[in-house]
């Protein structure tokens, strides 16, 4: 932290300026939350029939399988975008141009494309006629759901792309030039000995990119897809309730992100040690998710 | 239809845990009790699209959720209600399909996705406050109208608008992709588009926009959703000719359409539709339409 | 492409309003950052919690339920922008513009705030120690020889920012504001068969605004470069 070096330790008269300002600064603080309260109570928004779906076990339920749906469209958006990510990844570091080109074009495409109108095209060019009854996704909204995850795919595939060049880039010079030496070919040196290294550097990031992913399929509201964004929709034209509605399913998706946050620190620690997570400049996520306070 | 191994299962969850989950919101609304025909052995042209439904004994219905009274459905109802609603179980007793059988698919559909729903088989009937025009005639077919409106003004109760002339220039809501937009633009305001019908209240009661414009049927149901604060006023401004929307390729589907209405419309289940749906908002039962001939 | 070709205007208008949005946004959430910014970093424990508690809960927010609140939740409690009313030629600024600059500022501001936190960090503490050594107190050593360099190093991750949410407006066209993607939706369904020449348009002119920060982003940095 630069934080500590940029003021000297305090002396006595410092001190107790500062007790000052934390004495006003908490102050103000409580004070914005007090009257942010005191307007929800003038509202009535603290009325218990607004709050009462809450505890209906029917919307419980409903609610529940919300999660597990925004869940499942972020899960299998990321195990495609980490199957593309690793192709186009690859194959910017290929030697040959005709490759090398191709991949880098899909991938400033993707990554310059706002998520929402992936989703729009797809939507109503493909998927809007899909039927299926697989899994716990109602029929109708299957269409929305495949939407959501081939969008998100498309999208994080090409920000992960990034991620595995630099990760493959990460693993130390001497591990190629040694695989070399000993005969091997370059794509057995892509497999047997860079990837599998790049991967461990890179599962942070992923997992990261996974926080991204859970709050872009919020995005699907646009188009119908299933969710816990799609249900917070329905319970606030059923019951307009929106100030309790929004403060539960933003509080559900927050805890959810935080998680996962916590899954990628503990993954990081697990598998990287100590040593710094990789960190690539990801045009469109200045870093992703959530960094831990 | 959401499966119900699922829920079945979250409920369980939910009951085992710790949770005093001891609420009991929402509404039980089933609407009418509407049985299947019987006998439908012959009654269809072998290769007709209902002889084919008939005999699946499955047909989806694409409708709206968010119009009290005309297309509705909670965040946990297995079947929306509402007088659309009714008239489609009309229809779909008369292919000897049970309305409340799991093999009806009751699907949402927007304004903006109605035709490419019925374009790409995603739906076999749209009902769902559905205008009859000439543009979306040559690309979808439509049958009907089963009822005829006009767009009208939602306005707060206290607001001194009216009708739509007092609206010149300024904002007005209604909902994408649908014909009321356009008649709003065209009467001089400033549609602004939103995804549903109740969203658009909700702006007109925070005061965002004055006033928020379509059939006047969906308006009685808002205003009656929201009894002493919104109101409607002004002359009907259009006519809105709602009919039942179908694949284009079916010609013989809109015989069948008109056949069922006329049959609904004499033996007095129509207008009961229309009064178990419609009349709690305040909507006087109007005469029963006179349905275009098939093209 | 006749859909395209025949609307014209309506897509200039509507990237329009993208490029506005956009625009505001960039100060208003810059500004915000700013301000953030300097309460994780001060000496006052107090607001350096309380700035990454908002932080970690605006980040880890969808902005689709931003916009929720700002549009559904904030109007019953008594936050609303029904105020604003400016007409600049053919574009509206009202309530669903200023409601989506709001929205979209507040959620930008965090990503803002940890980009230049990031660029706080990579100042060497060599140079604050000296800023120190001479006697500068905090205000100074912070306007005088950390920030400067700290703006220098953020540009790139404020640059990824501001492009994410250049991406991001296309969220207000959900929420009643007639931008790009509005407009976009608007002509895939009276032109159905027209999908891809409309997709493709659409997306080329969002490549080409992102290009262009990109482009601003890259020269700031060539001319700032800390030798």
């Amino acid at each position: 932290m630069a934080g500590s070096v940029l003021f000297d330790a305090p002396g006595p008269v410092t001190r107790a300026r500062h007790r000052v300002y934390t004495l006003v600064a908490s102050v103000a603080i409580l004070a914005v939350i007090a009257f942010a309260v005191w307007r929800l109570q003038a509202d009535g928004q603290f009325e218990y029939d607004l709050w009462e779906v809450f505890f209906t076990p029917d919307y419980l339920s409903a609610i529940l399988e919300g999660v597990l749906i925004t869940v499942s469209m972020a899960v299998f958006a990321v195990i495609g975008a980490v199957l593309m990510g690793l192709v186009l990844g690859v194959a910017k570091l290929s030697d040959h141009p005709v490759i090398r080109w191709p991949a880098w074009a899909v991938v400033e495409f993707f990554r310059a494309m706002p998520v929402l109108l992936l989703m729009t095209f797809f939507f109503f060019a493909y998927f809007i006629s899909v039927e299926r009854e697989v899994l716990f996704i109602p029929e109708e909204s299957w269409g929305g759901f495949l939407s959501v995850i081939v969008a998100l795919t498309l999208y994080n595939g090409a920000v992960l792309a990034e991620v595995f060049r630099a990760g493959v880039n990460a693993v130390p010079k001497g591990q190629a030039e040694a695989a070399y030496a000993i005969g091997m070919r370059k794509t057995q040196v892509m497999t047997t000995i860079l990837l599998p290294q790049a991967i461990k550097i890179m599962l942070p990031a992923i997992i990261s990119q996974m926080v991204v992913a859970l709050k872009d399929t919020s995005l699907g509201y646009a188009v119908a897809a299933p969710g816990l964004t799609y249900i917070g929709n329905q319970i606030m034209l059923e019951f307009r309730n929106h100030v309790p509605t929004v403060l539960v399913i933003a509080t559900i998706y927050v805890i959810l992100n935080l998680v996962l946050t916590w899954l990628a620190t503990l993954v990081q620690k697990r598998l990287v040690g100590e040593k710094k997570p990789l960190e690539v400049p990801m045009v469109g996520e200045a870093n992703t998710g959530g960094t831990p306070l | 239809m959401r499966p119900m191994k699922f829920r079945a299962a979250a409920a369980v969850l939910l009951a085992a845990s710790a949770l005093a989950a001891c609420g009991d919101a929402g509404s039980d609304d089933e609407g009418r009790d509407v049985s299947a025909e019987e006998d439908c052995d012959g009654k269809f042209e072998d290769g007709s699209a209902m002889a084919d439904w008939s005999e699946s004994g499955s047909i989806r219905i694409g409708h709206k959720t968010d119009q009290p009274g005309v297309g509705f459905q909670g965040a946990t109802d297995d079947v929306p209600s509402g007088f659309d609603i009714e008239m489609a179980k009309i229809l779909i007793a008369d292919l000897c399909i049970d309305p409340d059988s799991d093999d009806v698919k009751w699907i949402e559909t927007i304004s903006d996705n109605r035709e490419p729903f019925l374009q790409s088989d995603k739906v076999d009937l749209v009902l769902a406050s559905y205008s009859i025009t000439d543009e979306r005639r040559a690309i979808v077919g439509q049958a009907g109208p089963y009822m005829i409106t006009g767009q009208q003004v939602l306005v707060p109760s206290d607001s001194d608008v009216e009708s739509i002339d007092d609206l010149k220039g300024e904002e007005v809501c209604s909902v994408t992709g649908s014909t009321s937009l356009e008649n709003v633009n065209a009467a001089g305001a400033k549609g602004v588009g939103a995804d549903d019908y109740s969203e658009c209240a909700e702006k007109v009661l925070d005061g965002t926009y004055p006033a928020m414009s379509t059939d006047g049927t969906i308006l009685a149901g808002l205003a009656a959703q929201n009894e002493g604060e919104l109101k409607v006023v002004g002359e009907e401004f259009s006519e809105e000719r709602i009919g039942v929307g179908y694949q284009k390729e079916e010609a013989e589907v809109c015989e069948w359409i008109n056949g069922v209405l006329e049959e609904s419309f004499e033996d007095g289940s129509w207008e009961d539709a229309f009064e178990t749906t419609l009349g709690p908002s305040g909507v006087e039962t109007p005469e029963a339409p006179e349905l275009d001939p098939c093209q | 492409m006749e859909a395209i070709f025949d609307n014209f205007d309506a897509v200039l208008k509507g990237f329009g309003y993208t490029l506005f949005l956009f625009l505001v946004c960039a100060v208003v959430s810059l500004v915000l950052g700013t301000i953030l910014v300097a309460m994780r970093v001060g000496p006052i424990a107090v607001l350096s919690r309380a700035a990454a508690v908002y932080v970690t809960l605006v980040r880890n927010t969808p902005l689709v339920m931003v916009f929720f609140f700002f549009h559904f939740a904030g109007p019953k409690i008594g936050i609303n922008f029904n105020w604003v009313d400016v007409h600049v030629g053919g574009f509206d600024f009202t309530s669903a513009f200023s409601t989506a600059v709001v929205a979209l500022s507040l959620y930008t501001s965090t990503f803002v705030c940890e980009a230049l936190r990031s660029g706080v960090n990579s100042v060497p503490l060599g140079q604050a120690e000296a800023a120190r050594a001479i006697g500068l107190p905090f205000t100074g050593t912070m306007t005088e020889v950390v920030l400067p360099q700290a703006f220098r190093a953020s540009v790139p991750p404020l640059a990824s920012t501001l492009i994410a949410m250049l991406k991001n407006t296309s969220v207000a066209g959900v929420f009643y504001l007639a931008e790009a993607l509005a407009t976009m939706r608007g002509f895939t369904k009276d032109y159905a068969d027209q999908r891809w020449g409309i997709l493709i348009s659409f997306a080329i002119g969002y490549i080409i605004l992102v290009e262009v920060v990109s482009l601003i982003a890259h020269r700031m940095e060539r001319r700032w470069r800390i030798a």
